[in-house]
């Protein structure tokens, strides 16, 4: 059975392009890039090279670029490292529909003594921008601001947002795993002082990572060890998977017209498929500016552990928010967050698109995905006719 | 993603009994959208008492529709008093085991069942019993103190496992962590007085002559107590039992039985030679 590969927001393939950079530097090439003869220096321009790669896709310069381990890395880094410099600040200000790098981390942080602000988001996923202005005070340390939404794919306007912090001295981390690839970055233009970006959400492999740090910023590390990355993340480089991320942000940058085009269209050719055929559906986080890849559909009546074991029977790879699928017994604090009501929370899919995804394959889910839909509303409880003929009037 | 056993994974791709019962005599309706799970049990049950035919309509998860689905074939051609006897555990035993979080689906099969049987007999539907003591997912002190007990659960993340109950806030973990201390101190051993080697002597005396005696006497038999040595009982048997040695092990196992019950639960017996 053919794979279909809608799951790209968890994770994505490798590009074959990426993987044949990497492999020398996991055969002949394995000198260690602080050594002092040629057989480890010549691996140092490498890495070089691919800090070059990955500050362009940014639009950053080369020596803003740390690498990392992944996503969580950076993410913890920015706001640990605010903290430790930032003297008395003990504030930190996040949104309610942060990933879990930085939500559980700011719930540790109130553990240790610190002040947490969360803003809340509308029904549409869309930031509160008024209570975002009043929640930045003296004592606030950092802001750790996503600009775009895993789940939902809702863009946050972060440019904005840290131009706010900068005019009140506030440190300004936007987590922007989702949007780098998918959305124009430009720091140059921006005052942003630190981003994250993951490599295995770009088409290089996991295990690797990048902090973006503002030059001038003040910087503490958070993993102390050796002179690596000029003493600001400690430990032998991951040589690959640097490599990797460097040809993948080179890719990345050069399919962007395509992904905000082709991909877009199969995204929302998928969506309109699927809200066509499913009465009683809607799509979480729609009426926000969106990445071109996602959609978050949730169908009534009908539990998202249920849907995704059934797709699984097609090969059909996607997530949902429901609770038996968090590995908690609540949906998703981000649906939550927007205040979708419980009968549309359990039954949210996401489907995230790449730039591999083949019109036929979104067909083969449109086709797929309805009888599913409609095989669990056939012994769902609560599915009644009425609740047919209601959708079909809105 | 869970580890299914291929049971929940085959009731779950193809459910039994998925439906409505026409005409059906007892209906139990349990759990709720915001709860994430909720299952009909929907039963037709003869003159006789037995259930001729189950349905099931479910809400949740694959291990919910899988528990739903097992249920209904389990209760099929069942007397309702077997059907009482179903447990939680019995639903998962059925279908090979569920992973321990999804132990509260099973949980939900059970009290759908309840349900189902306590509109069968017409008794009105149960007024919620006890107090709420998770918001969240509005479970009571009365349903968690049942899953302690039958389960045998010694931490808050197994009630939650079995009742969801602690899985939302988490507020009210101190309040389920008090339940379970209630339970297990009814279910510790209850403390016996100490006995007195005088008073042990005199008990097993009187049990032997209004026990055992009487029986053996009307055989031509009899039983003489030779001596206590802690829980040791020693006793000779006379008249038609000391030579009726087929009898002897019988004979033993009946003393001992008694006497444990009616003095102290340690005691063993041997027969010596008078």
């Amino acid at each position: 059975m053919k794979t279909i590969y809608m799951d790209n927001n968890a994770t994505t393939r490798v590009a074959p392009e990426v993987l044949e950079a990497m492999l020398p530097y996991l055969t002949d090439l394995y000198g260690n890039p602080s050594s002092a003869y040629l057989f480890g220096g010549q691996v140092a321009r490498n890495i070089r090279k691919a800090r070059e790669q990955v500050a362009a896709l940014l639009g950053a310069s080369p020596d803003e670029i740390i690498f990392t381990s992944c996503g969580s890395e950076s993410d913890n880094t920015a706001i640990m490292s605010a903290l430790n410099t930032g003297k008395d600040r003990m504030h930190v200000v996040t949104t309610r529909v942060e990933h879990p790098a930085v939500k559980v981390l700011c719930n540790e942080l109130i553990k240790r003594g610190c002040r947490v602000t969360e803003i809340p988001v509308d029904r549409e996923g869309r930031l509160d921008m008024d209570r975002y202005k009043k929640s930045l005070t003296p004592d606030t340390a950092i802001v750790s601001m996503m600009w775009a939404n895993n789940e939902t794919g809702a863009i946050f306007p972060v440019e904005e947002a840290a131009r706010l912090a900068k005019d009140r001295g506030v440190l300004f981390h936007t987590d922007a795993v989702q949007a780098a690839g998918k959305i124009p970055i430009d720091l140059g233009q921006s005052v942003i002082d630190m981003l994250s970006i993951s490599g295995h959400k770009l088409h290089a492999p996991k295990g690797v990572g990048v902090l973006y740090v503002r030059k001038g910023t003040k910087f503490s590390p958070f993993l102390i060890g050796g002179h690596q990355e000029r003493g600001r993340r400690g430990g032998t480089e991951n040589t690959a998977g640097i490599i990797g991320l460097g040809r993948a942000c080179e890719m990345a940058a050069q399919r962007m017209g395509e992904e905000n085009t082709r991909v877009r269209e199969l995204r929302d050719r998928l969506e309109k498929g699927l809200l066509d055929r499913v009465p009683n559906s809607r799509v979480n986080g729609g009426g926000s500016e969106r990445l071109p890849n996602t959609t978050n559909i949730s169908f009534e009546f009908v539990e998202g552990e249920a849907i995704l074991l059934l797709m699984d029977e097609f090969g059909i790879c996607a997530s949902s928010g429901s609770a038996c699928t968090s590995g908690s017994l609540q949906p998703s604090h981000v649906l939550r967050a927007m205040g979708v009501p419980f009968t549309m929370a359990h039954g949210s899919v996401r489907l995230s698109l790449s730039v591999y995804t083949t019109e036929e394959e979104v067909d083969m889910v449109i086709d797929q995905l309805p009888p599913i839909i409609e095989k669990l509303r056939g012994f769902s409880p609560f599915w009644k006719p009425e609740a047919q003929a209601c959708a079909s009037g809105t | 993603m869970w580890e299914y056993t291929d049971k929940v994974k085959e009731h779950f791709l193809n459910p039994r009994n998925a439906g409505e019962v026409e005409g059906a005599n007892a209906v139990g309706e349990v759990g709720s959208m915001a709860c994430g799970d909720a299952l009909k049990l929907t039963l037709k049950v003869d003159d006789d008492g037995k259930i001729e035919d189950a349905k099931f309509q479910t809400f949740g998860c694959a291990s919910a529709i899988a528990s739903a689905s097992a249920l209904t074939e389990m209760l099929k051609g069942k007397s309702v008093k077997e059907a009482e006897k179903i447990t939680n555990q019995d639903i998962a035993d059925f279908l090979g085991g569920l992973p321990k979080e999804k132990m509260h689906c099973s949980v939900l099969g059970r009290q759908a069942l309840e349900s189902a049987l306590s509109n069968y007999r017409g008794e009105a539907p149960k007024e919620q019993e006890g107090e709420i003591v998770c918001e969240c997912f509005g479970v009571t002190d009365k349903e968690i103190e049942k899953a302690v007990r039958e389960n045998n659960l010694t931490t808050v993340e197994e009630v939650t496992n079995y009742t969801k109950a602690g899985g939302g806030c988490e507020s009210c973990h101190d309040a389920i962590r008090a339940l379970i201390a209630r339970v297990r101190e009814e279910e510790a051993p209850v403390k016996r007085p100490k006995l007195s080697n005088i008073r042990k002597i005199k008990m097993i005396e009187e049990t032997l002559e209004r026990e055992i005696r009487p029986s053996l006497q009307q055989d031509g038999g009899d039983i003489e107590l030779v001596d206590v040595i802690g829980n040791r009982v020693l006793v000779a048997t006379r008249g038609a039992c000391a030579v009726c040695k087929a009898s002897e092990l019988t004979l033993t196992h009946l003393v001992e039985a008694r006497l444990r019950e009616h003095v102290w639960p340690e005691l063993t017996v041997e027969e010596v030679p008078k």
